[in-house]
Order: C-alpha cells, then structure tokens, then sequence
C-alpha cells in the first residue's frame, strides 16, 4: 500500500525574510521623550506597511515583545496592530526574553511559517528608556494594596495610616542583574578583563561601527530600512565624525584602576526605538509581489551560569554558535556576513577572543579545535549597536533586516551570522541564507 | 490661525466691509464630488454655420445625463461654443451673441467653453486671424466672469475631433474649478483612446507613480489619483518617511523613500513599481523645491540644488522610466507660474521650471514616447495654498493669492485633478500641453 503523502502542516518549508522597518533610535530623553512603547511600535509598523503596500491586509500574526514594560501594556503587539494600518483581524502577541526579544521573535515567526500555521508575519520589538514605568517602594506597594482591599472608609483611612515617610520612593527600571545585583557594565567589566580587552581595541571597534552606519546612510543602504518618526530620520546617536582621538578623551564608566576600558563611547547609550521585520512564505511573497531577501535557516539559543562565576553575563552566543553550526555542519568561517551585537565593544571583542581561544573552545565548549578567528572586514559592516543605538527588544528586528538585505545585495547562497547576548546570561544567536 | 484676507471678506463685517469699498469677494468654487453630477445644471450648446462639433457635444452630454440649453436661462450652468468653423474676425459675432446673454444668467462656478482650430493651420491670413482672435475673447470673459466661474479655449485639430470628449467632461466639472483662460489643444490621439466603464473611476487598475508624495500638492495628487482608482507608489525623501507612510497608507498604496536626485532613482522606482505592482502607467513628477535669492547672491549651491531636484532628477529618472512604462501610458510634470511670467528672486527656480515645460513639449514629440503611445503633459500651478507657499511673508502670500480673476488662492487637489484628466486613457488626445492652474492669474499673460 502507498505511504499517504504528508500533509503539507507536517512538512517544514522555508521562512523568507522578505523586509522589515525601523524608526530611527534616538537617545533616552531625546526626541522620543514622549513617545510611548506602543506610539512607537505602532509607527514602526505602519512604516513598513506602507513600505510593502500591505494597507488593510490581515497578515498571519504580529509577535513583538518590549523588555522595559508598562503593566497596561499587556497586550502590546495587539494594541500596536489595531492602531496601525494593518487589518484590525490580524492577531498579534507578546514575548520578551530581555536583548534577545526580537530575535526571538523573529525565530517563533519563522518556526510557524517553516510549520505551515501562518503564511506571513512581522517579528519585532520597541523599548523606551525615556517614557518608562515608574513603580512604588515594595513597602508602599504592599501597604497601598491593604488600603485598596480594605472594606469601607473607616478601614481604608485605617490601613492608609500604616504609612510611614520612609515606605516613600519611587523605583524606575535599572538594567541591574536582579541575582547579583550588579550592572551589565559592572558584568561586562569582568569578562573583559578576564580576556584582556584593551581599551583602545574598543574604540576602534566602536568608531568603527560609528564610520560603517554613516556611510550605510550616505549611500541609501538605509532608504528601505528606516522610515523618519517625530522629525528624527538618522539614529541621534550616529558620529559619523567619530575618532579614535575623540574616543580616548572619554572617562571610564564602568570597572576600576587601569582594567576600567569601558567608557560611555564603546557603551551603548540608553535608547528609544521600534523596528519589525516582515517574513512569510515564498508563496506569500510571491503573491504579493515580494522579493524574498533572505531564508531563515536555523537558530539556537543559549543560557550561562553567570550568577555563580562560571561565565560573563554576555558570554552565552559563544555557547549557542558552535551548537547552531554543528546542527547546520557549517565552520565559523562559512559566512559572509557576522552581526554580533555591540552591546559594548568588549562583548564583541570578547566573544571572537573566546572562539579563538583553545583551551575556552575546549575545557567550555567541549570542542577538539577552536572555532578560530572571523574575517573582521565582515563584521557589522553597515554599524551596529554602538552607533545605532540599543533600544534593548528592538535590535533583533533591525540586525535581522539589515542582514537580509545585505545578503540579497550578496546574492543567492551568501550567509550571514547574527549573535545577539541578553540579561539574564543568555545568548540568542541565527543564521540567514541570502535568496 | 493666521489672518486671511478671504475668510475675512466672506464672513459678516468683511464682506460688508469689502463690497463697500469694491474690494474683490472670493466666491466658493464648484469642485468635484464623485456623488453629484458633472455640471449642475443644463449646458447651452451652439456654434458658427455648421459647427461640425456640435452634434458630438450634444451626444457626450446625453451620455453624461447633462441637459442642453439652445437658449440662455437661469438652469444654464455652461456655454460650449463651437468656432471651429470660423473664417473672418466677422464670424467672432456668434461668439458675442451667444455668451453675452448667456453671461447674465448664468450659474455660479459657471463654464463659458469655447472651441477652436489651431491658427497655425489656418488656410488664410483673415482665418488666422480670427482663430487667433478666440483666444483674446476668451482671456477677456475670464476677467469678467463673475461667481467662480470660468472661460477657456480648447482648439481642436482638424481630424481630432473625437479626442475633445475627455477634455470637455473636465472642463464642465468641478475637477477644473481653479482653471481659468487656458488654452486646451486636442491633437489626433497617440493611442486608442479608452472610455472607461465608469467615468466615477477613469484611473481603475492603473498603477500611478508620484514624487514629493508626503505633503501639500503632491499628497493631493496621490490622493486623487487613488480616488479615481489607481494604485499609487508615493515617492519622498527619507526624512519625510513618517508623513510619507501615512498617506500611502490611507490611500492602500505603497510607500518608496528615495531622494529623485540619485544617479538610480529612475531604476529603483521602476524595480518598486514593477515588483510590487506588476508595472507603471503613470508617473508624476512633482517632487520640487525653492531656494529663493535674488541673482547676484544668488551662490552655485542654491542654483545647483533648484535646478537638480525641479529639472535634471526628472530627465535622468526619465530615462529609466520611459522604456519601462506600460503602453499607452502618461507622464506628467509640475512646472509653475515662475517658469512662464519668471519670478523675482527665483532665477533658478524659474530656469528650472521653465525647463521643465520645455522638456515636457519635447518628449511628447519623442519617438520612443509616441511609439508607446504615452502622454507627456505638465500643469503649470499658480498660488496653490501649501506649506511651500507658507514660507512666503503674510502681506506678499495675501495678495497673491488674490491676484487673479477667482480672487482666491488655488487648493492642492485644483492641480491635482488637472493632472487626473491628463491621465485617463479616455483623454490620449492632449499631449505636449501646460495648463496653468491658476484661476488667471495677472502674472504671466
Ligand atoms: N505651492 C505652490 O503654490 C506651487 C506653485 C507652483 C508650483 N509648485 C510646484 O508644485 C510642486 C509641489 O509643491 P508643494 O507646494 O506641494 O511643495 P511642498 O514643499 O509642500 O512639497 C514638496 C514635496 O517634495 C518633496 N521633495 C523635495 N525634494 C525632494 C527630492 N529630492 N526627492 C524626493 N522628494 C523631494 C518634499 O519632501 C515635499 O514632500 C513643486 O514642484 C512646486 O515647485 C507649487
């Protein structure tokens, strides 16, 4: 008897990048000062629906996350969906896995479309670190929850009385690591001292990254990526002018005595800013007149321990790549394009020094070789974090279309490497294939 | 909000003020309502002698469900003339016995249309003249036509008649409202024309191309284009990506961020255009910028920029984009009142619009063009209301916007339905043209 054929929801077929948007990101305080997750997620889309002609289409589902999070903002892919240009029948959710939310996303998007449970989607993500949610001291909250349960006015005016002065402060959200309570900087000053970034290193990679985005801009590589909110059209935070000499005038910000190399140039700022990426089927796209950029081929995620000093906080891409290219039978080597995320010079640096290093790529990885050293002309070519700034969740949707975009100008067959690191020790890290 | 000297006269103590002092008093223009009829009301058709065009006229308007008049009358709301069969000044007689009664009766935002033969074809020195002579009577009824209403020419080619039934359904409705005392030529067709299947949507299924797309006429234009059933690709620097988004986004077009002044405009509009929307039909180059200084301070810079954006991005994008325009397609472009009467302070400005409507007469001529059966128009716009003209000082805006026979300045969707008509598939008859959307105005002839 003949096998039935399967049925087309069981056989995998390929995710296409097929584009995505972005606002500019612009610095905390700065232009965004008022705009809230959602006005800026909302616009974020809306940019890239016009962009794609895609008014009043119902698309298969909006997944999208922010990682600092007002608690009205529970439904916020959804809200953002029904106040943009998209077909209010468009479902749309939730995620948050801190930096790596829209990587994230971009990989549950790719997985349904693979699936065959949606033919086209946008992944992607929005932070403000300027319209942030404000919470009460623990002490207050606690004691203003017993007013709000007491029963009748007698008893709130009593239960409102258990305040003291002191239970008074106001906490906004820190980027602190909630089990050591130390900063991500404060983090990511071990690790570059265990590895021994220097300071001038740094700078380099982040006017580097300055030089790169500047030019992506001049030369029109960011027409079809970016679409201009409240009078911003390029990232505040872009130098184009940025120099080694500017850099080095600079003071520490995080670590101490002569390892302190980490400064506020080759430091990503606090920034505002939306960004989604549009992926579908081929025959999606196809229908819609839609060149596919890019095929998302794999991803993998990792965690460290980083709480008991096994690991830096930021160190988990170098765990999650060599799994990701054992799974694809692919070297570090075979790619055309990297995208390792700034979240400071030092992360960078670090990740490709532990990838060069045997006895790391042995003793941590369980490798028999080490993974050797990257291309470094191929590296964040078009700028990343450092320059663009690091609207925490909405990095992913911008590494993602940019990549993709690279990758089509490359031509069919090129691959692109994206490694994203993420509070919590944990590592988000994919691959792309150019179409 | 700012003073403005027309709200002012039309409100209660202006307008008492004004009529006193026989200040001008704006009236409101007809403009066109997709839900109401072309003209409201009956149109009175005559002619000289055989007045070959009349029959036809009389036909088009049963089709468009207007009434025609033989005699003037309160219910008359426009005057079609045919003088196409003139041949001394003496024959001008049956224009003045027909429009001068006709003027005291008619109706607000009325239509005097009168039609000609082109007095270069002339076959004597006396017809010349008198087909000359049309055009000076019909410039004079302008100044005199009273309640928003106008007077134009349109002189009809021997042998291209048919072609005039586009051009006299625009010139009745309100799409022409803010055109006045133009002068219209209808020449043998570059293609088949085709009459659409509803005249409520003469654009269904194209796909229209316009530059500077975010704001102010160009916004407009797209926005009547889609109206009139096209797909719109709206073109704008990066930097006005937002406002960009937003308009093609309420039109269900798409959006394209490009400066038209880099070296691959035309082939990444084409690319756009082509992939997402199968192909063009229409491109509208509108995109225009000002950088006023009067000659001798006038530095490289501001010439270069002016001329770069208004002139030589549209003949560098028009080499890509011609060859990669669907048959029997339309390109328009958007000159100014600067380019025909010049301008103080706008040389460059002027050069480059000056070009710009020598460009458009010579492409139309173009062999590739006319092979493809595409048209090759430009609107010449006057005071048209938009943020470009609210960068001029309070006292110079006023009174230009009241310089001319409507006492009014035009609207953003006055040019842009100019630039509609231009490209229905019905009207293939009008190419090589610059119709002024001006409402008269006293600068330029
Ligand atoms: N407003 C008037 O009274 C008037 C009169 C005569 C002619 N015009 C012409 O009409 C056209 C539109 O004028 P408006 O009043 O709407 O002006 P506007 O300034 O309001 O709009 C012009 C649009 O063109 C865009 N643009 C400018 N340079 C561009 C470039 N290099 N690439 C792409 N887009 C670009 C702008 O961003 C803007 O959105 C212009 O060509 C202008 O010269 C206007």
């Amino acid at each position: 008897m003949p096998t039935p054929a399967p049925t087309t929801s069981s056989t995998p077929r390929r995710a296409a990048v097929l584009g995505g948007n972005r606002i500019p990101f612009a610095r905390q305080f700065g232009p965004y000062a008022e705009a809230s997750n959602q006005d800026m997620l909302t616009a974020a889309i809306d940019g890239l629906v016009a962009r794609y002609g895609l008014a009043g289409e119902r698309l298969g589902e909006v997944v999208a996350g922010a990682v600092i999070k007002h608690s009205r903002d529970f439904n916020l892919a959804r809200e953002s969906v029904l106040g943009s240009a998209l077909a209010p029948t468009t479902p749309a959710y939730d995620v948050q896995q801190a930096c790596g939310t829209g990587l994230q996303a971009a990989i549950l998007l790719a997985n349904k479309i693979a699936l065959g449970q949606v033919d086209s989607g946008l992944a992607g993500g929005v932070d403000t670190s300027s319209d942030a949610p404000i919470t009460v001291s623990e002490k207050l909250r606690i004691k203003l929850l017993k007013v709000n349960r007491a029963k009748g006015a007698k008893n709130q005016l009593l239960a409102l009385t258990g305040i003291r002065p002191t239970d008074f402060g106001i906490e906004t959200p820190s980027n602190g690591e909630p089990r050591t309570g130390l900063s991500m900087g404060e983090h990511m000053a071990q690790t570059a001292k265990r590895w021994g970034i220097t300071r001038e290193a740094q700078d380099e990679l982040a006017m580097t990254s300055h030089h790169n985005l500047a030019a992506a801009y001049d030369r029109g590589f960011q027409d079809d990526l970016v679409t201009s909110f409240r009078g911003l059209s390029r990232d505040q935070n872009l130098r184009p002018d940025s120099s080694m000499e500017k850099l080095a005038t600079l003071k520490p910000a995080f670590g101490k005595g002569e390892n302190a190399t980490m400064t506020a140039g080759n430091s990503t700022p606090l920034t505002d800013g939306a960004s989604v990426v549009l992926m579908g089927s081929e025959e999606w796209a196809a229908e819609h007149g839609l060149t596919v950029q890019a095929w998302f081929v794999d991803a993998e995620t990792a965690a460290v321990d980083y709480v008991h000093g096994a690991e830096g906080l930021l160190m988990a891409p170098t765990y999650a790549v060599p799994r990701l290219l054992a799974r694809q039978g692919l070297t570090l080597q075979d790619f055309d394009y990297y995208e390792i995320h700034e979240a400071f010079a030092a992360t960078v640096l670090s990740t490709l020094k532990a990838w060069e290093d045997e006895d790391f790529c042995r003793d941590r990885l369980g490798l028999e070789a080490p993974l050797g050293s990257i291309d470094r002309s191929k590296l964040n070519v078009n700028g990343s974090s450092l320059a663009a700034g690091h609207p925490f969740a909405a990095t992913g949707g911008r590494i993602v279309a940019a990549l993709a975009k690279m990758l089509h100008e490359k031509g069919p067959g090129s691959r692109g490497l994206i490694s994203i690191c993420a509070a919590g020790g944990q590592g988000v890290v994919a691959i792309l294939e150019g179409a | 909000m700012a003073f403005s000297y027309s709200s002012f006269v039309s409100g209660g103590l202006g307008k008492q003020l004004a009529s006193s002092l026989g200040l001008p008093q704006p009236s409101r223009l007809r403009r066109h309502d997709p839900k109401k009829s072309l003209i409201p009301g009956a149109v009175l058709v005559a002619g000289h002698d055989e007045a070959p065009l009349v029959p036809q006229v009389r036909t088009w308007l049963e089709a468009a469900r207007v009434a025609v008049a033989t005699v003037p009358s309160t219910s008359v709301a426009g005057v079609v003339v045919d003088l196409t069969g003139i041949e001394s000044p003496e024959d001008l007689e049956t224009l003045r016995a027909t429009v001068a009664p006709a003027l005291k009766t008619l109706q607000g935002s009325g239509r005097i249309i009168v039609l000609g033969r082109p007095p270069e074809s002339a076959t004597s020195v006396e017809q010349a003249a008198a087909r000359r002579a049309v055009e000076g009577i019909v410039r004079s009824i302008g100044k005199e036509m009273r309640a928003g209403g106008t007077a134009n020419t349109v002189l009809v080619e021997e042998g291209a008649d048919t072609g005039l039934e586009a051009t006299l359904r625009f010139l009745l409705s309100g799409r022409s409202a803010y055109v006045d005392a133009q002068v219209i030529r209808v020449a043998a067709p570059v293609a088949d024309p085709v009459v659409p299947a509803d005249w409520a949507t003469p654009l269904a299924d194209k796909v229209a191309v316009v530059t500077g797309a975010a704001r102010g006429i160009g916004a407009a234009i797209a926005e009547v284009l889609a109206r009139d059933g096209a797909t719109v690709v709206c073109v704008d620097i990066p930097a006005a990506g937002g406002p960009l988004a937003d308009v093609a986004n309420r039109l269900g077009g798409s959006a394209l961020q490009l400066d038209v002044t880099a070296e691959d405009a035309g082939e990444r509009i084409v690319e756009h255009a082509v992939s997402r929307h199968g192909g063009i039909d229409i491109v509208v180059h509108n995109a225009g910028i000002t950088r006023d200084k009067l000659l001798a301070n006038m530095d490289a810079e501001r010439w270069h920029s002016v001329v770069d954006v208004n002139l030589l991005s549209i003949l560098r994008m028009n080499t890509a984009l011609v060859p990669a325009l669907n048959q029997g397609g339309h390109i328009v472009n958007v000159a100014s009142i600067a380019g025909i009467a010049g301008n103080r302070g706008q040389t460059n400005y002027a050069a480059s619009k000056a070009g710009v409507i020598g460009m458009t007469t010579a492409l139309a001529q173009d062999a590739e063009v006319l092979a493809k059966g595409i048209t090759v128009n430009a609107v010449a716009p006057g005071f048209i209301v938009t943020e470009m003209t609210a960068k001029v000082p309070f006292a110079t805006r006023e009174v230009g916007a009241l310089m001319n026979s409507l006492s009014q300045g035009g609207l953003p969707i006055d040019v842009a339905e100019t630039i509609g008509w231009f490209c229905w598939d019905a009207n293939r008859a009008v190419t090589g043209n610059t119709v002024r959307v001006c409402g008269q105005m006293l600068l330029g002839a």
